[in-house]
């Protein structure tokens, strides 16, 4: 009994301490933000604001004018999610319910194709969305997020649990195939629905290297693009970059908190039967 | 009767991939196919200017980048990265799940949240963070290990510490997706194994070596080729923290690619850089379910 009391202790310490650690930085982040110019440089280290101030912020909204790049992030999140729940539902719940022929080898395929990187066709696309006059549009960032392997494994997985009989049930009563898809499948399935809206959603906002690409002009550029820029000719300044960091952050965080549930789900799911 | 329903079944399904299967192929498939390509050209800036002045050149792309010292550092710090920053981030996550699946944690949920934080964060903005936390002189990171007499250390400005800086951030930003997949994978072993082993007489490291491993080897497989594809990306962390250096210590094969294709505009050249990626990528793959396979 003593030794189990000893083992609970130890436990929640290892806990403890992994959790401080991975919050460290993130915590750090924060307290800077809210820091006046310069007190992030000070020796020893500060852990918190000694007069909290919206400075930075305020520097970030009036002279940066960083509300462009939020709403571009915006906009392009919010068309990737909703475009991409479309597309993929249909696509996945047709590999799960819907027969026909080629469609194992088809399913094969795709599954191969997740082990080639992105990259391998990211200068063809950019030449061709050049030649379509894509270059530094929304569409042209939008484009790679649409269609995604992963995203139609994910709900073909959760289709296939949709039972057959009430599809069927749907067909007898005169119901054409998109009929059964929206009124029958589509609220079986709509919790992985969430979930891949979740994926979409934080994927888009956190995307890098492919908006760095497409976009060239910095009134289009995304959160993450603007704010690489950014450190570049303000390095200097930690407390400003800080604020920077944070209101990038702070969208995914809160979608991530209002979706746990599922999104986690979602991932662990993926894991084990993938 | 049957045989209508299939068959509309079957004319439906093309109508509903019809979309994804679009997307795909004209923005997945024809460009890699391209890309493939493009790496047997020339295609340089004034192809960009127009396309007609690329001309065929073979394999001459790869036999340049042969002798390229550029390109083999760049390949050298890609699997330095993936061979080393890979296991270091299963095993945090395998580490992580343990204590989060061991029966007597309280607050379980929390912990688990906190611990899978760092995977939705902006990739971008805490590389930004990292790099002000490694800052030689103002830096937490020096604070710490000053407290406890060591350092400091010139993290990133070090050709010998930047690659493993920028492990350390990859960890700490990942290790919680695939500590979510290996707790998932915890729950499936069935529990009368550890009972029956307990009963036995099997210790907690008798246990973990005999039940708890065997038991989560298809999640090892996922997981590390997995992780292993993703870590052959590496971009945004030199490209924030380093610009590539000191060096050309953190310059990765993707940033190389980046740098060639987007900054010099030889786009043959960048394409091969990335065929290169994706062999080196299939190769890793089929090493490991090779791996498997043979094991089983």
């Amino acid at each position: 009994m003593k030794k189990r009391g000893i083992n609970t202790v130890l436990l929640h310490a290892a806990l403890l301490v992994g959790a401080a650690v991975t919050l460290m930085p993130l915590v750090w982040m924060v307290a800077a933000s809210f820091m006046a110019p310069g007190e992030a440089n000070s020796l020893p280290p500060r852990l918190l604001p000694a007069h909290p101030t919206l400075q930075n912020f305020v520097l970030l909204f009036t002279r940066l004018d960083i509300m462009r790049n939020f709403v571009n992030s915006a906009i392009v999140t919010v068309l990737a999610t909703v475009l991409s729940v479309l597309v993929n539902s249909l696509a996945g719940y047709a590999f799960a319910k819907l027969p026909f022929r080629g469609r194992e080898t088809l399913f094969k395929t795709l599954a191969g194709a997740l082990v080639v990187p992105a990259q391998v066709g990211m200068l063809p696309l950019f030449l061709l969305l050049r030649e379509l006059g894509l270059v530094n549009s929304y569409a042209g960032v939008l484009v790679p997020y649409l269609a995604s392997i992963f995203g139609i494994f994910l709900i073909r997985q959760y289709a296939l649990s949709v039972p057959d009989e009430l599809l069927d049930a749907a067909r007898l009563e005169g119901a054409g195939e998109f009929a059964v898809f929206r009124l029958v499948a589509l609220p079986v399935i709509k919790p992985i629905l969430v979930t891949m809206a979740a994926f979409t959603f934080l994927s888009a906002w956190n995307d890098f290297m492919w908006p760095l690409i497409i976009l060239s002009d910095s009134g289009m550029y995304t959160l993450p693009v603007a704010l690489a820029n950014l450190v570049g000719e303000h390095v200097q300044d930690t407390e400003l970059m800080m604020a920077g960091s944070l209101l990038t952050i702070l969208p995914a965080l809160v979608v991530f908190l209002i979706f746990q549930r599922t999104y986690v789900q979602g991932i662990m799911s993926g894991g084990v039967k993938g | 009767m049957s045989s209508i329903l299939d068959r509309n079944k079957a004319r439906a399904a093309w109508w509903f991939l019809a979309p994804a299967m679009i997307l795909l192929g004209l923005f997945f498939v024809l460009p890699v196919a391209a890309g493939i390509l493009l790496s047997l050209t020339d295609f340089d800036i004034y192809a960009v200017a127009n396309p007609g002045a690329a001309r065929f050149v073979g394999l001459g792309n790869f036999r340049h980048l042969l002798g390229d010292a550029t390109f083999w550092k760049a390949v050298a710090n890609t699997l330095q990265f993936v061979l080393i920053g890979g296991p270091l981030s299963l095993a945090t996550s395998l580490g992580a799940a343990l204590l989060l699946n061991a029966k007597l944690v309280r607050m379980r949920s929390l912990f688990r949240t906190i611990y899978f934080a760092p995977v939705v964060t902006t990739l971008v903005s805490v590389a930004i963070v990292w790099r002000y936390l490694y800052h030689p002189r103002y830096g937490l990171f020096n604070f710490i290990l000053g407290l406890v007499g060591i350092g400091p250390v010139d993290w990133l400005g070090d050709p010998h510490w930047a690659m493993p800086s920028i492990i350390l951030l990859a960890v700490w930003k990942n290790f919680g997706y695939n500590m979510l997949i290996f707790v998932a994978g915890l729950q499936v072993i069935p529990q009368e194994l550890y009972e029956a082993a307990a009963i036995d007489g099997a210790g907690y490291w008798r246990r973990f070596r005999h039940i708890t491993l065997p038991g989560l080897a298809p999640t090892f497989l996922f997981v590390s080729v997995t992780t292993m594809i993703g870590f052959f990306q590496l971009f945004a962390e030199p490209y924030v923290m380093t610009q590539g250096g000191p060096l050309g210590a953190t310059r990765s094969m993707v940033l190389f690619m980046y740098e060639e294709g987007f900054r010099w505009w030889r786009m043959g050249m960048a394409s091969a850089v990335a065929v290169v990626l994706l062999l080196i990528t299939l190769v890793g793959t089929l090493v490991q379910l090779r791996w498997v396979r043979r094991d089983t």
